[in-house]
């Protein structure tokens, strides 16, 4: 179904932080490609390095971290060698984030309104009063109410749904082509949550606009994306289609992470957790990752395992499913 | 806002009224309240016509109320040295530490909240080295030594700067300045930079502290992400937020600076009232003493009072309460 | 005995004492050393200085006025003293004033910081353990007395007080109670919530015992940095007051007053009068600091790097 120019290919993404105690990879050579308009899936638990992928992908990693890659290509511009202004042109305009925290997010010193303006005016030249109408505009996609009151509203003044509607709207204001959302909807309701999600996916859909989603929820992301990468450890485990992903898991870990999720089954059915803990990320076994957790470990797996490809999936396992 | 403003004014008098309380409490319980308030070379028929007059004779609580009465109407007793009022003295004196007080502060701030800035975006290197050299300097060093250090180096080896006095007092902008000359301005520089300097390193380390506290912030990170450069980064989202304990920390130094004047005035004859009040405790007259606690207690309580509204103009999350 | 039970038994080092550590600790810092080495320095030449001063300044018989005014390195006019740092308008050396000095300052400056140590902790452990009416109250005095800066305190003390060693000791007192009240109320506030204390309030034991033998001695270690910090300001206070001339008297010549009577030479470039004493003031106000500082990342483990 994918055909044509791929709007971001991403080849070998590591990124290392020098720490006193010893150098972490919290990236490990991810690579993975994305079509215009369309919804990646990044999966993973906390500490497997999905969030720094995200502000690796942004160039937002500060020291002690070091972001490497073979390459990053967006719309055809090698990124990896891009300069700091070109990311500054690039970030909010074609390339936005929305990160996890809302209550944090917006600078509670300036109205919202403001900062929402301030988003396009760098970007674009615009009258304020014609910035002003596309903000306006862009908070009302997103379903606040009484938008014109409350662009003059204080970031404390709102409900951190609210204020997670507004951090959306700043990513959509520029019509950007690609969003790369962290866990937009972890900090909030689940009622809100179930919302926003609809609202991203219909709003993705309405402006063609590509979508890296990034969480560790399974269940969200299975019904919105496209595509999964499941991510462990740093590095890539497997990534397809998410239908087929689902369907049938070569990787033991996806495997693991779906067996864990609640079914539709009978109610007061115990859920299958996958046993242990993921190992910190300073600390990683060598060889395979998730062998110390892996039913089907075996002696081959003391080796790193090599990506493999079959059939637009790819996984990381000497002993795939 | 109003009724915080009113609630702050209401609290503010009330320690006003304690501390007069004190004042009074200090002047007649100290030992016999009469040698207090008259020359202490009067006779004895004298002390007894003096109590006589002055009311001392009267019981304590109708004493409280007339000083009370005649502290609000301006009366805070009269110099033995100067025979004058002893509160018209120390208002004659008030602006010229008003204008220390003033140039210090504004040194300070100047010199300071850009070295913190530009220390705390950084994670060591030369500068915070150097800037943590000072600020310990700043600490340690006392002031009136340093002012006779400066004076050494300036005055007397160099000769670039007068090394007492006050400078020829001229009109600049409608007030009352020794700015308005070079003359003035070099009469100004020493007494104004020593009483800077231990201030600076304060500010410089609350500056640091904040810019360090303000650039970990999400909303930094979220500034970044939407593409705004280093230069508005700084001036529109970092620094106002550093702002916000800084101004209100000057606020506060200020009333430090006012009290600490008493130093650098006596080392250069800076005609102000912290000289004032040292002639005054050495020739026991207290009636100037009192009359100088109580304008600045109150001057105290004023810049408090101030310092807490700076706050709520500063800090919008301050002024409306957040929404559920 | 069965050969199976004669094991042997490899002996154990004891640990080392909590002090031994802290010590350890502390040295591994360069510039905590140095200040700690320049502090016993300054105690002991302090302690030591009628016995190495080259000349008792305050002894009349040894001061000659032919000796005024000499030059730091200059010979006395017998040539039977060299006067290392000078001599003032009396003929007094600078050297041998500024040890006597340091003596007076050190003196005035410890004495105050403990007094004030005892009474403030006091104080403040009273606040913590009875709490409500009692803490406010205090807490109150203590709040209103730190917002005003501390010169304007110890100026409106002596003011009233008047002048003299024991009117300038007990306005320091004053000046620095309220930073150990404030102190040690809050280190035993928190240790007043954990478990060990509602033992022994729970078996019974007197509120006094509780306070001072089972409490007191976990809030050690903010204590000392504070009494630490304390004496190098109680120190520069004082010294301060007695440039003022409302501070200590002239018979009690500390640092603050040789700096004053040091002033009135600098105008005509006579530096040493005024400027050694300051500098050994600095030193030792210094010194101390950098000690606190030393001692506060040592004892809070988180924040030394």
């Amino acid at each position: 179904m994918s055909s044509g120019l791929p709007l971001l290919t991403v080849d070998g993404l590591t990124t290392r932080f020098r720490m006193p105690q010893g150098a972490v990879t919290a990236v490990n050579d991810v690579s993975f490609e994305l079509q215009p308009g369309r919804i990646l899936g990044l999966v993973g638990e906390s500490g497997s390095g999905k969030s720094v992928t995200a502000l690796s992908l942004l160039n937002l990693v500060d020291k002690p971290g070091q972001v490497d890659a073979r390459a990053i290509v967006f719309k055809g511009e090698p990124l990896h060698r891009a300069s700091p202004s070109r990311w500054n042109a690039l970030r909010g305009d074609r390339i936005a984030l929305v990160s996890q925290d809302p209550m944090m997010s917006l600078n509670p010193v300036i109205r919202i309104g403001e900062q929402l303006v301030e988003t396009i005016r760098i970007h674009r030249r615009l009258s304020a009063a014609d910035a002003r109408r596309i903000a306006i505009d862009a908070l009302e996609r997103v379903g606040i109410p009484a938008p014109v009151e409350r662009m003059q509203a204080w970031p404390h003044e709102l409900s951190g749904g609210m204020r997670q509607r507004v951090a959306i709207a700043n990513a959509l204001v520029n019509q950007p082509d690609l969003i790369i959302a962290d866990e937009p909807t972890t900090a909030l309701d689940v009622t809100i949550q179930a919302q926003i999600l609809y609202e991203m996916k219909r709003l993705a859909r309405d402006s063609g606009t590509a979508l890296i989603w990034i969480t560790h929820d399974l269940a969200v992301v299975k019904d919105l994306a496209d595509e999964l990468c499941v991510m462990y450890a740093g590095r890539i485990v497997e990534r397809g289609p998410v239908a087929e992903l689902i369907r049938a898991p070569r990787h033991p870990y996806t495997r693991g992470l779906l067996d864990s999720l609640p079914h539709g089954r009978s109610a007061g059915g115990r859920l299958t957790p996958i046993r242990g803990a993921a190992p910190p990320l300073s600390r990683l076994p060598a060889g395979c990752a998730f062998a110390p957790r892996c039913p089907r470990a075996a002696a081959a797996c003391g080796e790193p395992p090599p990506l493999s490809s079959a059939g637009g999936r790819e996984f990381r396992c000497v002993r795939p499913l | 806002m109003i009724d915080t403003l009113l609630r702050r004014i209401a609290q503010s008098a009330v320690v006003v009224l304690a501390m007069s309380l004190l004042a009074f409490a200090g002047i007649h319980l100290v030992g016999d309240p009469v040698y207090l308030l008259v020359d202490p070379a009067a006779t004895a028929a004298e002390l007894e016509a003096a109590r006589q007059s002055l009311g001392l004779d009267r019981p304590i609580h109708q004493q409280y109320l007339s000083f009370l009465s005649s502290a609000l109407s301006g009366d805070l007793g009269r110099s033995f040295v100067f025979n004058q009022p002893a509160l018209g003295l120390i208002l004659e004196r008030l602006p010229a530490t008003l204008e220390l007080a003033i140039v210090s502060l504004l040194i300070s701030a100047v010199i300071g909240i850009p070295l913190g800035l530009a220390v705390g975006l950084r994670d060591g290197g030369w500068l915070k080295r150097l800037v943590s050299a000072g600020s310990i300097a700043g600490v340690t060093v006392p002031a009136f030594w340093l002012s006779l250090l400066l004076i050494l180096l300036f005055s007397v080896n160099l000769g670039w700067l007068p090394s007492s006095g006050r400078g020829p007092v001229g009109t600049l902008l409608g007030i009352r300045t020794s700015l308005a000359s070079w003359e003035g301005l070099s009469h100004l520089l020493l007494p104004a930079l020593t009483l800077a300097f231990a201030n600076t390193a304060i500010v410089i380390r609350l500056t640091e502290a904040g810019t360090r506290e303000v650039v970990s912030q999400e909303y930094v990170r979220f500034a970044r992400a939407k593409g705004v450069g280093p230069l508005r980064l700084m001036a529109r989202h970092i620094a106002p937020n550093v702002m916000i304990p800084v101004v209100t920390a000057l606020g506060l130094e200020f009333g430090h600076l006012i009290a600490f004047s008493v130093v650098t005035e006596t080392v250069f004859a800076w005609p102000g009232m912290g000289k004032l009040i040292i002639d005054s405790i050495l020739r026991l007259d207290r009636p100037v003493v009192v009359a100088y606690l109580m304008v600045t207690l109150l001057m105290f309580v004023l810049i408090n009072l101030v310092v807490d509204l700076l706050y709520v103009v500063l800090d919008p999350r301050l002024r409306t309460k957040a929404a559920a | 005995m069965p050969a199976a039970l004669a094991i042997a038994v490899t002996p154990v080092p004891p640990a080392p004492s909590p002090t031994r550590l802290l010590l350890k600790r502390f040295l591994a810092s360069p510039v905590g050393a140095v200040a700690l080495g320049l502090l016993l320095l300054l105690a002991l030449l302090a302690v030591a200085a009628p016995l190495i001063a080259p000349q008792n300044p305050y002894d009349l018989a040894t001061v000659s006025v032919m000796n005024s005014d000499l030059v730091p390195g200059s010979r006395s006019e017998d040539g039977t003293l060299t006067f290392l740092l000078g001599s003032d308008a009396a003929g007094r050396d600078i050297l041998s004033a500024i040890l006597y000095g340091l003596r007076i300052s050190i003196g005035v400056g410890i004495a105050s910081a403990l007094i004030a140590l005892l009474v403030g902790t006091a104080l403040g452990l009273v606040a913590a353990h009875f709490g409500g009416q009692v803490d406010a109250f205090l807490m109150r005095i203590v709040d209103l007395q730190l917002s005003f800066p501390t010169i304007l305190v110890a100026l409106t003390l002596l003011a009233t007080l008047g002048q003299g060693v024991d009117k300038t000791l007990l306005a320091l007192v004053i000046v620095q109670w309220a930073y150990y009240a404030r102190n040690v109320r809050g280190s035993a506030l928190v240790e007043r919530r954990k478990e060990y204390v509602e033992a022994a309030i729970g078996q019974g034991l007197p509120a006094l015992r509780v306070m001072f033998v089972h409490i007191l001695p976990n809030c050690m270690a903010p204590l000392l940095v504070t009494a630490t910090l304390q004496t190098a300001h109680a120190i520069t206070l004082e010294a301060t007051m007695s440039f003022l001339g409302i501070g200590l008297p002239p018979t009690e010549p500390s640092l603050g007053l040789l700096i004053a009577n040091g002033f009135e030479y600098l105008l005509s470039n006579k530096y040493w009068v005024s400027i050694y004493p300051g500098i050994a003031l600095v030193l030792l106000v210094g010194a101390i600091n950098l000690v606190g500082d030393r001692l506060r990342a040592v004892l809070n483990p988180r924040d030394d790097q």
